[in-house]
């Protein structure tokens, strides 16, 4: 039963920014009319935890959450994660993932191992990948902070509603904080755009 | 923009439940508001720290922040006392004996349960404290809801002189939805009167309130039966009808959108008849709730047939994928869920600590002193159980580092019987409940070395302010706690008291390591603040110098996430034996410059990431902006 809900999964680890560009999508289907529900478990998310936020918008929506192979978009910021959730994409939908990848300590350490090359996994799923790489994109415009402004650029072309409603939101988001922040998330979200158009 | 302005230009709101809650108590307008943190209640307070109207506290445990709560209702005022599930333990104490007394003021316990254990030592389901209790709960299944039924449980709580539990779950606390406010009503505060045969709670009172207890009981089953909060919604699909509270109602929704539901808004004392009529109208009916089978064992002590947990998890979280499946089965049906795969099995990402967190030191000294039992706490420091360090025996609940400390000493076996016992505690959960095993152990002469991490935050919660912080929920200065003068207060005697820089590992170490030779109590305050706190300054980042980096690895023991390693190599030593070696790096970005690691950095390749302080600038500058 396919309804007209449409469902966006924001996945990475805690200090991207992942529920930032949640709540950014989510108040923009919420100004363009649409009941919203935004969801993540972020109880550990600030200690380098895995995170992800459910952004689901539509005439009416009831869960919060997404099940299972009901993503039409995720947006990853990190490669590995993008392998851990992509059992959450409907076959036909998109992923869109930050290629900058980042080891825990258990990894690091030498406990666990980082899966190879996740998104070429990703592309023998057959499922309709696009990956960028943000994390240095974002290090390079001078915060490595900017990189969900950047993921949002990539996928604004790829959503129900305009790119410059969602940009707008971006950018009021950060409108208290000053003009040069301001220009900062503009340039980063003009960025991730022009690499997907 | 503050909560405050953004209610006065937006009627359609989205927020989070917290949140909702918060905006509830204001427009219906609660005098007192006390909490202590803890996830996912947290952020409840913090909210209505916002309103100035409302007085609110961060109170020293979830038993005060109830007391406090109790006294203002008594006073005739509108109060309101949020927790986690795990509050409600240490709270139930006053909790039990208030519901003799009922609401003077209109009183309502939001509980946050933790189903599915994201943050939490525990599961359970809080609920129980209704049935225990005789007090009635209510459920809201979304942000919308946590807003009408906290408005909601201050009239029934007035109506009924009753305090009211609202009952909510991480998939009400943390979800966002779109919530439009009902106006602010006024509430007009009675005073304080003298009531002494209900306020004095001695046993020839208490015996006379009993009776009012189950007569209210009584009421409450009525307007249970007949309330707005219990709503049938007919479905064309009578093969299964559905009985639901809380966030399972949507997940109900979802998988099965032409069952008739009856939804439970306010779940205790449950609408049994209604229900029983509502079993006439389906073939099949399904109680979904989460966590435990309660309204099903009611149901079924009524002889109303139903299916519960004999087919739903009772354990975690309910969701579209979980219920669907199992019902299906009871239909001899398929549905979209049937096959469903989890998420990919790849490497965990435990939590960790932060980088250039002041336990990191403490940790690293704590795995490298032999012979011990150490028991921990609830905390940030309770990470310290994990890897590098495995520093951790024990963690139980809030407090009980010190005196399960106590019994490991006094019980200890004679093959135990030179080991050293600490207990590991940080500021503010031993000023929740440690301090009285403290002194548990100074009065019964006990043996432990113990160390209080004063980080003067709530850490794990986000950096809440205590009074280890001298800042109070508004941010305002007030009395700051003296460890030191406390623990003396407690009975340690002032030269087994030591307060150390954590970050000056080779001092701590020297302290612990002659504390435990001492057979009594002792104390070790570490004092360095938070990183995510305003008090944390940082320092320049350091960087590894790859050609002086020997793999030796050492580093990695201090366990900070900033240090990562580039390669492996094994080597064989002149006695034969095969050696890892790992050699790192450090992410400067993220580096603040605490120094721990290049304490035990052998050959000193771990150095500023700048030489000139232009450099500095620029990278602090980096670091700072946003």
């Amino acid at each position: 039963m396919k309804t007209d809900v449409t469902n966006i999964m924001v996945c990475g680890i805690g200090g991207q920014g992942v529920m930032t560009a949640a709540d950014i999508l989510a108040t923009t289907a919420l100004d363009l009319g649409y009941d919203v529900k935004k969801t993540e478990v972020a109880g550990m998310a600030q200690r380098g935890g895995v995170v992800t936020s459910h952004v689901r918008f539509g005439e009416k929506v009831f869960s919060p959450s997404i099940a299972p192979g009901e993503a039409d978009l995720i947006l990853a910021f990190e490669p590995a994660e993008a392998l851990r959730w992509s059992t959450h994409m409907r076959q036909e939908g998109m992923i869109m993932v930050n290629s900058y990848a980042q080891l825990p300590p258990v990894v690091s350490i030498g406990l666990f191992d980082y899966p190879d090359d996740p998104f070429k996994q990703l592309e023998d799923k057959g499922l309709n990948a696009h990956q960028f790489d943000a994390g240095h994109a974002a290090i390079e415009l001078g915060d490595r902070r900017l990189v969900n402004s950047i993921m949002l650029g990539a996928i604004a072309d790829h959503l129900p509603f305009p790119a410059e409603t969602l940009e707008h939101h971006l950018l009021a988001r950060f409108s208290a904080k000053g003009e040069k922040i301001v220009d900062m998330n503009r340039k980063a979200f003009s960025l991730g755009r022009n690499a997907f158009s | 923009m503050s909560i405050a302005e953004s209610v006065l230009t937006e009627t359609r709101q989205f927020i989070s439940g917290n949140m909702a809650v918060a905006q509830a108590a204001r427009d219906a307008q609660v005098k007192v508001a006390a909490a202590y943190p803890g996830t996912p209640s947290t952020e409840i307070l913090e909210y209505i720290a916002e309103f100035p109207d409302i007085y609110s506290e961060w109170s020293i445990n979830e038993k005060v922040s109830l007391e406090v709560t109790i006294g203002a209702s008594m006073a005739g005022s509108r109060a309101l006392c949020a927790m986690k599930h795990v509050g409600m333990n240490v709270a139930s104490d006053a909790f039990m004996t208030q519901t003799l007394i009922g609401a003077v003021g209109g009183l309502v316990i939001v509980v946050a349960d933790d189903v599915g254990l994201s943050s939490s030592q525990n599961e359970q389901d809080s609920r129980y404290w209704g049935r225990f209790a005789h007090l009635p709960v209510l459920e809201p299944s979304d942000a919308q809801e946590a807003y009408d039924y906290t408005r909601a449980a201050f009239s029934i709580s007035e109506q009924y002189e009753v305090p009211v539990i609202v009952r909510l779950t991480t998939r009400i606390c943390h979800v966002k939805g779109v919530v439009i406010n009902s106006p602010a009503e006024s509430h007009e505060t009675s005073g304080f009167v003298k009531d002494p045969a209900r306020l004095v709670m001695v046993p020839g009172n208490a015996k006379n309130r009993i009776p009012m207890m189950m007569a209210r009981d009584i009421e409450l089953k009525h307007f249970s039966e007949e309330s707005y909060l219990n709503t049938l919604e007919q479905g064309e699909d009578k093969s299964v009808g559905f009985v639901t509270s809380g966030a399972a109602y949507y997940h109900v929704k979802e998988a099965f959108p032409n069952a008739p539901v009856l939804k439970l808004g306010f779940s205790h004392p449950a609408p049994i008849e209604k229900i029983r009529d509502f079993s006439q109208s389906v073939e099949k009916l399904v109680v979904i709730e989460e966590v435990e089978p309660l309204l099903e064992t009611e149901l079924r002590a009524a002889n109303v047939e139903v299916y519960g947990k004999d087919i739903v998890p009772r354990i975690g979280e309910l969701s579209p994928p979980v219920i669907q499946p199992v019902v299906n089965k009871l239909l001899d049906k398929t549905g979209q869920y049937d096959n469903i795969i989890p998420a990919q099995d790849i490497f965990p990402r435990p939590p960790t600590m932060c980088v250039a967190c002041p336990h990191l030191g403490i940790y690293y000294c704590l795995s490298h002193i032999k012979n011990t039992i150490i028991a921990g706490d609830i905390g940030c420091y309770t990470l310290g159980a994990g890897h590098p360090w495995n520093a951790l025996d024990t963690c139980i609940s809030m407090g009980a580092s010190l005196s399960v400390a106590q019994g490991i000493d006094k019980g200890r076996s004679e093959a135990d019987k030179n080991k050293n016992v600490l207990a590991v505690i940080g500021d503010s959960t031993f000023l929740h409940m440690g301090m009285q095993g403290l002194l548990d152990i100074t009065y019964n002469k006990g043996n432990v070395t113990i160390l209080l991490l004063d980080n003067r935050a709530v850490g794990m919660t986000g950096g809440q302010n205590a009074p280890s912080s001298g800042i109070n929920l508004q941010g305002e200065e007030t009395t700051q706690v003296d460890f030191r003068k406390l623990c003396e207060a407690l009975g340690v005697k002032p030269e087994r008291i030591h307060e150390v820089n954590p970050y000056e590992m080779p001092t701590l170490f020297k302290a612990l390591r002659s504390e435990v030779k001492i057979k009594e109590p002792s104390v070790i305050i570490t004092n360095q603040p938070c990183v995510l706190t305003e008090r944390y300054s940082k320092l320049p980042p350091l960087k590894v110098e790859d050609d002086k980096c020997t793999g030796c690895g050492n580093c990695l023991d201090v366990g900070c996430p900033a240090i990562t390693v580039t390669r492996r190599e094994t080597v064989v030593k002149p006695n034969g034996k095969e050696k890892e070696l790992a050699f790192v790096q450090i992410d400067t970005a993220a580096c603040t410059g605490c120094d721990l690691c290049t304490k035990p950095c052998a050959p000193d390749a771990i150095v500023p990431a700048y030489n000139s302080a232009q450099g500095n600038a620029q990278i602090i500058d980096a670091v700072e902006v946003k």
